[in-house]
């Protein structure tokens, strides 16, 4: 459950919380870890679960030595109050047997805590695109019920497209339709366990194949900023996030000088 | 994926397994049943080997070792020495353990296991010596039933364990002189100083170091995790003695009465690596 990493438990009551799915090429992590290390959100407390793989690391968000020896761990929560916003950042996969306790755990603190929408960021895998889903821009939307009244107009006018439901049985007429994300981990789920609880989420994913996601997640947090405008956009050019140092070395250790 | 011929290959993801979320939603009684029966074989138990102890004990340093390494470490400088008494042990089943049921009596020396010894000269310093694999799906539990031991009031906690060097990342190129060599994390309520440098970013722990280190950050309890990064296979003396900086603050150790252990620690594998074996 969620714990508060100083004395005073922090109110989240009309916020926004933002949180990531473990999902194909982490991207959804990769897009929170952008927002946090560009906006400089702190700490405030620790989402301590026994439902997530245990790791352990120096501070991630590093911008000179005095911070660099802040202890990291699997799940931790950011806020900034002027913004009204909080973060969720998820570093470790969901252990499999304990799926079931995640969900229940994140809709009873997202009700607890009387967020005023949830956004939860994802990925889906490209190779399994349906072939209407072939056409466009890969980025996709969700909303729940009690935030479809407020904010399907907004994504219209943003041009965003929504996810697009599969037949069941391919080729046949008439056929049943159902919410397909291969790769997306945990997102179906908590999705449809936030439409039955009626809690407001928006899920917003994007179709990509793993390796350097890089990319993925810089085009699914400015996608997210068209919308929430958590940083001003210049004129000319798009939003300057900031990397956080622990994207370095993404693909491997330096190279033996023997081998040449 | 689709190839050539037409057939449908999954691709390998580092973040989700497939199609697995999918078959979570539609369970039957039976397959409730069945999964509390698994649960239940797979927790993490505390088993007293003094007779009248039904509360935690008074702690102000516990020192964990997790790893081929630091439990040898731990067997060669600290516990050959005279003045440790087993208070108490974890009862604990997966699927690397020997035999099919959690074990009911104490394990041998050796064996797969974690023990909690205490000092007799000096009563509140606590050794928790784990050998053996401690699942993913138990790492939260059994540190839970570590410290539901020990009272965490003014306690101080050192963890060691072990790493391979080929999961350290640097830009420079690791050459094999620089191992075995020590990185440490410490949580924010540790004031002392600390022998060696930080974890650099992106390293990371994982394990049982990981599950303890994050309990006391959660619950502000002291601690500092020394893991050592070995190039060798199994347990070896150089990486050991690399913890011997580490507990000078704690412990004084015998240098001298180790050095017989220490040969007899890393026979045992320097025996089984044997090709005519």
């Amino acid at each position: 459950m969620f714990i508060s990493s100083g004395d005073a438990v922090p109110s989240f009551k009309g916020f926004t919380l933002i949180l990531p799915a473990v999902s194909v090429g982490n991207v959804g992590q990769l897009a929170v870890d952008l927002l946090i290390s560009t906006l400089n959100m702190p700490r405030v407390g620790y989402f301590h679960t026994d439902c997530l793989i245990p790791m352990a690391g120096n501070n991630p968000y590093a911008s000179s030595t005095e911070d660099a020896a802040q202890l990291s761990t699997s799940a931790e929560v950011y806020s900034h109050r002027d913004l009204k916003l909080a973060v969720l950042q998820i570093r470790a996969p969901i252990i499999q047997t304990k799926v079931k306790s995640f969900r229940k755990l994140m809709i009873s603190w997202m009700k607890s805590s009387g967020f005023l929408r949830t956004v939860l960021l994802s990925s889906a895998h490209a190779y399994q695109r349906d072939d209407q889903q072939l056409h466009g821009t890969p980025l996709r939307y969700m909303l729940s019920p009690s935030l479809e009244k407020e904010e399907r107009q907004r994504f219209e006018e943003l041009g965003w497209r929504e996810m697009e439901k599969i037949s069941v049985f391919p080729g046949i007429s008439d056929s049943e339709q159902r919410l397909y994300i291969p790769g997306g981990g945990v997102t179906k789920c908590l999705y449809t366990d936030c439409c039955t609880e009626d809690v407001p989420m928006a899920v917003v994913l994007i179709f990509c194949s793993e390796g350097d996601n890089i990319p993925d997640a810089f085009a699914l947090i400015n996608c997210l900023n068209d919308w929430l405008h958590l940083l001003e956009k210049p004129t000319q050019g798009s939003v300057q996030w900031r990397v956080p140092p622990s994207w370095k070395l993404l693909f491997g250790s330096g190279i033996p000088p023997l081998l040449f | 994926m689709a190839t050539f011929f037409g057939e449908v290959l999954s691709v390998y993801s580092r973040a989700v397994e497939e199609d697995e979320y999918e078959d979570m939603t539609n369970e039957n009684e039976e397959d409730e049943q069945i999964r509390r029966e698994i649960e239940e074989k797979r927790s993490v138990e505390v088993c007293w080997l003094l007779g009248s102890q039904d509360g935690p004990l008074q702690c102000s340093d516990l020192i964990i070792g997790a790893g081929p390494n630091a439990s040898g470490f731990i067997r060669a400088y600290l516990l050959s020495t005279v003045g440790w008494t087993a208070v108490a042990w974890l009862s604990f089943w997966n699927e690397r353990s020997r035999g099919s049921e959690r074990p009911t009596v104490v394990p041998g020396p050796g064996e797969p296991s974690c023990v909690l010894y205490r000092l007799e000269s000096c009563p509140t310093v606590l050794i928790c010596q784990c050998q053996g694999f401690v699942a993913e799906d138990q790492l939260f539990q059994f540190t839970e039933k570590v410290f539901s031991c020990v009272q965490t009031r003014d306690l101080n906690v050192t963890i060691l364990s072990d790493c391979s060097s080929a999961d350290y990342k640097t830009s420079d190129y690791l050459s094999g002189s620089s191992t075995p060599f020590l990185r440490c994390l410490k949580t924010s309520t540790y004031t002392h100083t600390v022998t060696c440098p930080p974890l650099e970013q992106p390293n990371i722990c994982s394990g049982l170091a990981a599950a303890v280190l994050s309990h006391c950050q959660v619950h502000q309890i002291s601690a500092v995790l020394y893991q050592c990064y070995s190039d060798v296979l199994h347990p070896d003396s150089a990486s050991m003695q690399m913890f011997a900086a580490t507990l000078s603050s704690v412990l004084k150790l015998e240098q001298s009465l180790s050095a017989d252990v220490l040969q007899r620690v890393t026979r045992v594998s320097e025996i089984q690596s044997n090709l005519y074996t």
